[in-house]
């Protein structure tokens, strides 16, 4: 066992994947020689080679594409688009093949590729360095989608998702990088040593995909949620005094409606809580399952807490993200009832 | 291949020399523009703009010598680096420092930041926090422009690292397709983030991209205003007379970090190279020329300095004391009708 942070675990995960497996590979802007903008990539270049580790030119739709065409033909890229908000250069070639390449060739082919790519808010990015798109890729069938919310399971889920011979979307919220960010900009930033899920095993191990994982047992309400959210829902509850189960949903597709109707059915009520924006987002989907499964048992209607529906603005950073207060009033909504 | 443009000085190219008055011009938009980087570079390092900056110093000569030949009602797409372009376009410190500031008197009302400035009455429509995402916008402006028969142009500026991206190539081929009253100016600094030139394109000029989509490339001197003055005006020129884009490559250089203030001591290049570079520092160079032509003293140099740091301080201090925007106002302006 060793302290990680989210970074170096997600840097073990890649060092243990390319130590074990030599189709693959890691390619991006500046992945290789500097190191990668956030360090995960960092001394890999230098360890397995230029040929391993790959600095691509600023063309996302070229990363993507190549990775499809190394996947295609029995190699295992890792392509990193730098940050969640350079992805729509990328988008055709992942909605438009990525995805489908399996279907389409009833099975002859299939590209099992892994996509990294840094999320979310609270860094103060603005407009174009703070979103959180999960929702786009949900909505597109044959893509698997990750979004961890600590380094323990960064670790496990990105060595699955490299193992996977599906497509994988691998979401990295940044602000969790270097600590349990809980949503108050205000108190000094924890390290991850703090955290249990901070301890992580040197070598190799995986979460399984398509499992999601209650974080704190509850009977008053369920939480469901991922990412930098997991932490904000935990210390709003905390501060709540409210009896909540809490569900980090870590694969957001294929998702495991099991574990999140076991706790509805047990609870009787449901927040849904997520960064990005509502109108349409992976929080209406996460609603209306449960809603399908659990109508009779629910005791008052399901709440949702996210984004506002504008861009990331650069003014309003903290009223944008939303945090404990936020998650405190839904919290209030369901448990009226 | 591309054409190398030499300076009038150089190869008596036929341009015409600019007038005291412009070179005047050119100068004080280059001191506009380092001082108001170096002063928000301080401000970012001490955490009062929150975000990061991507800072244009030593890229000056570009934006004033490009800037210089357009009108208000000339477009001109940006990038990340992007205060600059604005400041040569006329750009209010007052309303650029606000932005940066996240106040309600910026050029977005605090909502774009560095990253996103922009003024439609400038024709400056938008730095961009996305690499590529200004050159097909600004031949859709030129194209508008066409489409009314006006003599405007519309100019992107993008680096090095952006001529990789699909949509340069895109916007390039329709601009030439449709002769568009355009500027492609490519300002290559040698690095796109921490990647040399070298490590992510084959092509050592840029330029020579313009071949491939049946246009001229020229390559200037990117710290040499009066250089990059002539190509550019020789440019624009072209396509006010409708004869469509050109792309002018100027061959210019970071001071500083890709983000943030740091110049030296950084792992991607040597604190040698950003010396020699720091040499020809654009500025200083003008300055030297213009005293030597005797249209400006080192005394007078001063005293333009002196006034627009002056006019920084006052700047700095309408931004701070501005108001925050409303936070109900966080939800206007998604779409045309409220709420
Ligand atoms: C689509 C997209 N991909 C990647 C980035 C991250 N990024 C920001 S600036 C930059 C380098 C751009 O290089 P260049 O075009 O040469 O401009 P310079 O920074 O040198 O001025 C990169 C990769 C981005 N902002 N947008
Ligand atoms: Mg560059």
């Amino acid at each position: 066992m060793a302290q990680m942070n989210m970074v170096q675990a997600l840097n073990s995960a890649m060092d243990i994947m390319l130590d074990k497996d030599s189709s693959v590979v890691i390619l991006g802007e500046d992945v290789g020689y500097f190191g990668g903008v956030f360090r995960v990539t960092e001394g890999l270049q230098r360890k397995y080679g230029e040929n391993r580790v790959l600095d691509a030119p600023i063309a996302e739709g070229g990363i993507v594409g190549v990775a499809i065409g190394l996947a295609v033909n029995g190699l295992r890229p890792i392509a990193e688009v730098q940050f969640a908000d350079y992805i729509y250069p990328a988008f055709d070639q992942i909605v438009s093949e990525l995805a489908r390449l399996r279907y389409r060739t009833a099975g002859d082919f299939f590209a099992p590729m892994t996509i990294r790519t840094p999320c979310g808010g609270g860094i103060r990015g603005g407009q174009t360095h703070s979103q959180s798109p999960e929702g786009i890729f949900t909505h597109v069938s044959g893509l698997t989608v990750v979004m961890p919310s600590n380094p323990y399971d960064a670790k496990g889920l990105l060595i699955s998702a490299i193992e996977t011979d599906d497509p994988v979307v691998f979401f990295e919220p940044k602000r969790l990088y270097n600590g349990p960010f809980d949503g108050d900009p205000n108190k000094p930033a924890v390290p991850w040593s703090t955290h249990p899920k901070g301890k992580v095993p040197d070598g190799y191990y995986s979460v399984p995909l398509s499992r999601a994982e209650i974080v704190r047992p509850g009977k008053a309400v369920t939480v469901v949620t991922y990412g930098t959210m997991v932490h904000v829902c935990m210390a709003a509850v905390h501060r709540a005094g409210i009896d909540a189960e809490i569900i980090d949903v870590r694969t957001l597709v294929p998702l495991d409606v099991d574990t999140l109707v076991k706790s509805v059915e047990k609870t009787h009520r449901c927040v849904i809580a997520h960064e990005a924006t509502r109108f349409g987002g992976y929080g209406a989907e996460l609603s209306s399952t449960i809603q399908e499964e659990c109508f009779w048992h629910l005791e008052a209607p399901i709440q949702r807490v996210t984004g506002w529906d504008t861009p990331y603005p650069h003014a309003f950073e903290w009223e944008f993200f939303p945090g404990q207060h936020r998650v405190a009033a839904a919290l209030e909504e369901v448990m009226k009832h | 291949m591309a054409r190398i443009h030499k300076t009038v000085t150089g190869d008596g190219f036929l341009a015409k020399q600019p007038t005291n008055k412009t070179l005047l011009d050119i100068h004080r938009r280059m001191v506009r523009i380092r001082h108001f980087e170096e002063r928000a570079g301080k401000l970012m390092e001490d955490g009062k703009i929150p975000g990061a900056l991507h800072l244009y110093v030593g890229q000056e000569a570009v934006a004033a010598g490009v800037m210089v030949h357009l009108t208000a009602e000339d477009q001109i797409t940006s990038t990340h680096r992007g205060h600059g372009h604005l400041i040569a376009k006329g750009g209010d410190f007052d309303r650029m420092y606000a932005e940066l500031f996240g106040r309600s008197t910026g050029y977005c009302k605090g909502k774009g930041g560095s990253m996103h400035i922009s003024n439609m009455d400038l024709g400056m429509l938008g730095a961009n926090g996305i690499v590529g995402g200004g050159p097909p916008i600004a031949m859709g402006a030129a194209f508008a422009n066409k489409f009314r028969k006006s003599k405007h142009v519309a100019v992107a500026f993008f680096g090095d690292g952006a001529s990789n991206e699909g949509s340069f190539h895109e916007a390039a081929n329709m601009a030439s397709l449709y002769k568009l009253p355009a500027i492609f100016v490519c300002e290559n600094n040698g690095y796109g983030e921490y990647t040399a030139q070298a490590n992510h394109q084959a092509v050592v000029d840029v330029a020579d991209r313009a071949a491939g989509y049946g246009m001229p490339g020229v390559i200037v001197d990117g710290m040499d205003a009066v250089a990059v003055y002539e190509a550019a005006g020789e440019a624009i020129a072209r396509a006010r007379k409708g004869q469509g884009p050109t792309l002018l490559e100027c061959k210019t250089y970071r001071f500083y970090d890709h983000v943030g203030v740091r110049g030296m001591g950084l792992n991607y290049r040597t604190d040698d190279e950003v010396k020699k570079w720091m040499k020809r520092d654009p500025i200083k160079l003008f300055e030297a020329r213009l005293a030597e032509q005797k249209v400006l003293s080192k005394k007078q140099a001063e005293a333009v300095h002196a006034e627009v740091l002056a006019e920084i301080e006052a700047a700095v201090a309408f931004a701070e004391q501005s108001p925050m925007p409303d936070v109900a106002s966080l939800l206007d302006d998604v779409y045309s009708t409220a709420g």
